[in-house]
């Protein structure tokens, strides 16, 4: 009887000790968290946000030619695109860019349908506000420049 | 006829002992929030000031402007006396605590029982708050309080003993002077160290000994009425007992002020602030006991051995 108290110490001891250690490891290791304002998470190769337009590497302006594919191939009809041809210009480039954001589901398929590739998903993730208003019409030319600013705005 | 030099002391005494529980309470929860953190792989409190070290100030500035609610069937007296009656007593346990061999409040001839004894004013504290508040998980916890206070203040006597028997006196500082002949007591009284440890743990109603406020069980046990800054004057009396329960066992087992090269007051700090962070390692790596786990626990294991121990030790003595 003596002896199964002891041993009943010494093990209850010892177990003690290897929680003990497992909890002063965890103290000392880095742990995972990214804080958040200041830091940004590591995203994934093929992350979706909302798409954006790609720039012409050389002119910056949009690639976009107006043609609206995307607007017919998006199911929800988020999409929403008007063109005209700036002087001089063979192609369209597009007057009005909207994307309505909340009944978009980022199937993809207008950066599928686009001819010349101009629609790419963008890395923006952090979209916040306090009412739904801001993302039910995004103006996405607002990223890239316009040939049509150089006259009259 | 008190000489100015005594009126002086006295008033930076209180001043010390005053400054000292508040910067205590202040850094120890900032620590114990930290330590918490990482032993969970979070990071703790990060935005208030540096490190997130204002952190507690701006808790305890929230606590003050908050209302203070007095339960309609609560006894008021009692209820308004509880949480003094907690915090007061850890002042004055203070007074007889050494520094260094010059940074002392008061020499006592027995500050080690006036310590003892004010240690267990906490448990009136606690069993007053339970009472006077008139909630049936407040009288729960205070009732385990009152349970728990047999199970570990006789083991928690019985291992101060031979520390006693050892230096000859009940005078911290004269303990400290002593260990300055010989050697740490820690290293002649290994289980008794040990015994000390668990029993501070459930004086200070740490987990996994913290039956008296359980979160789980009891709401918040004994200060579940409590809101403002009442609850906070729980608060500060729990981590200033832990304070004053860590300056003793660093007294008693590690030299108190002894160390080389450095100052004695910051050695001393330094083994206080070690026995705190070994509390925090416990509440943060085991899970609370049941009630009367803890029970058995003191009567049949810490009770038995730290006799054992104490004999052992006076047997021993005797024969030298």
């Amino acid at each position: 009887m003596i002896k199964s108290y002891v041993r009943d110490i010494i093990t209850g001891l010892g177990s003690l000790l290897t929680g003990m250690k497992v909890t002063i490891k965890v103290m000392f290791t880095k742990g995972n968290t990214v804080e958040w304002p200041r830091q940004t998470a590591q995203l994934p190769e093929k992350f979706r946000g909302h798409i954006m337009l790609v720039p012409n590497e050389s002119t910056g302006f949009a690639k976009c030619i107006a043609c609206g594919s995307c607007v017919r191939a998006c199911p929800s009809n988020c999409i929403t695109v008007k063109g005209a041809k700036p002087e001089g210009a063979k192609k369209k480039s597009p007057t009005l860019f909207a994307l309505d954001f909340t009944k978009c589901s980022l199937c993809g398929l207008c950066v599928e349908s686009c001819p010349v590739d101009a629609i790419t998903f963008s890395r923006d993730y952090a979209l916040v506000d306090y009412s739904s208003k801001p993302f039910s019409a995004m103006n996405l030319l607002d990223d890239v420049a316009s040939p049509f600013s150089g006259g009259s705005e | 006829m008190i000489s100015e030099i005594t009126l002086i002391r006295t008033l930076l005494s209180i001043l010390g002992i005053t400054v000292v529980v508040g910067v205590n309470a202040i850094f120890v929860v900032w620590f114990e929030r930290k330590v918490a953190g990482h032993m969970q792989y979070r990071l703790g409190p990060t935005e208030v000031g540096p490190a997130g070290l204002l952190q507690t100030v701006a808790d305890g500035l929230k606590l003050v402007s908050k209302q203070i609610i007095f339960p309609q069937s609560a006894d008021k007296p009692i209820f308004i006396l509880a949480p003094i009656i907690c915090l007061v007593p850890v002042f004055i346990a203070l007074v007889p605590v050494p520094f260094s061999a010059t940074w002392q409040a008061h020499e006592l001839d027995v500050g080690l029982l006036l310590v003892i004894a004010l240690g267990l004013l906490n448990t009136l504290g606690i069993l007053l708050a339970g009472w006077g508040c008139d909630n049936k998980y407040a009288l729960l916890g205070a009732s385990r309080a009152v349970a728990q206070i047999l199970a570990y203040k006789i083991p928690l006597l019985l291992c101060i003993l031979p520390i006693i028997l050892l230096s000859g006196s009940f005078s911290l500082r004269e303990i400290v002077l002593v260990q300055e002949q010989s050697t740490w007591f820690a290293l002649y009284q290994p289980v008794g160290f040990l015994i000390y440890l668990i029993a501070i743990t459930l004086e200070t109603n740490r987990s996994p000994f913290d039956f008296a406020e359980a979160e789980s069980e009891l709401v918040a046990g004994f200060h579940t009425e409590y809101s403002g800054m009442m609850f906070s004057l729980f608060f500060l009396a729990e981590y200033t007992y832990m304070l004053v329960a860590s300056a003793i066992a660093a007294i008693l087992f590690l030299g108190g002020w002894l160390g080389p090269f450095l100052p004695g007051p910051v050695w001393m700090l330094l083994k206080i602030y070690f026995f705190l962070f070994l509390m925090m390692w416990f509440r943060w790596t085991f899970p609370r006991v049941r009630v009367d786990q803890m029970l058995s626990f003191g009567w049949k294991i810490l009770l038995p051995i730290s006799l054992l121990n104490f004999l052992i030790t006076a047997g021993v003595m005797a024969a030298l």
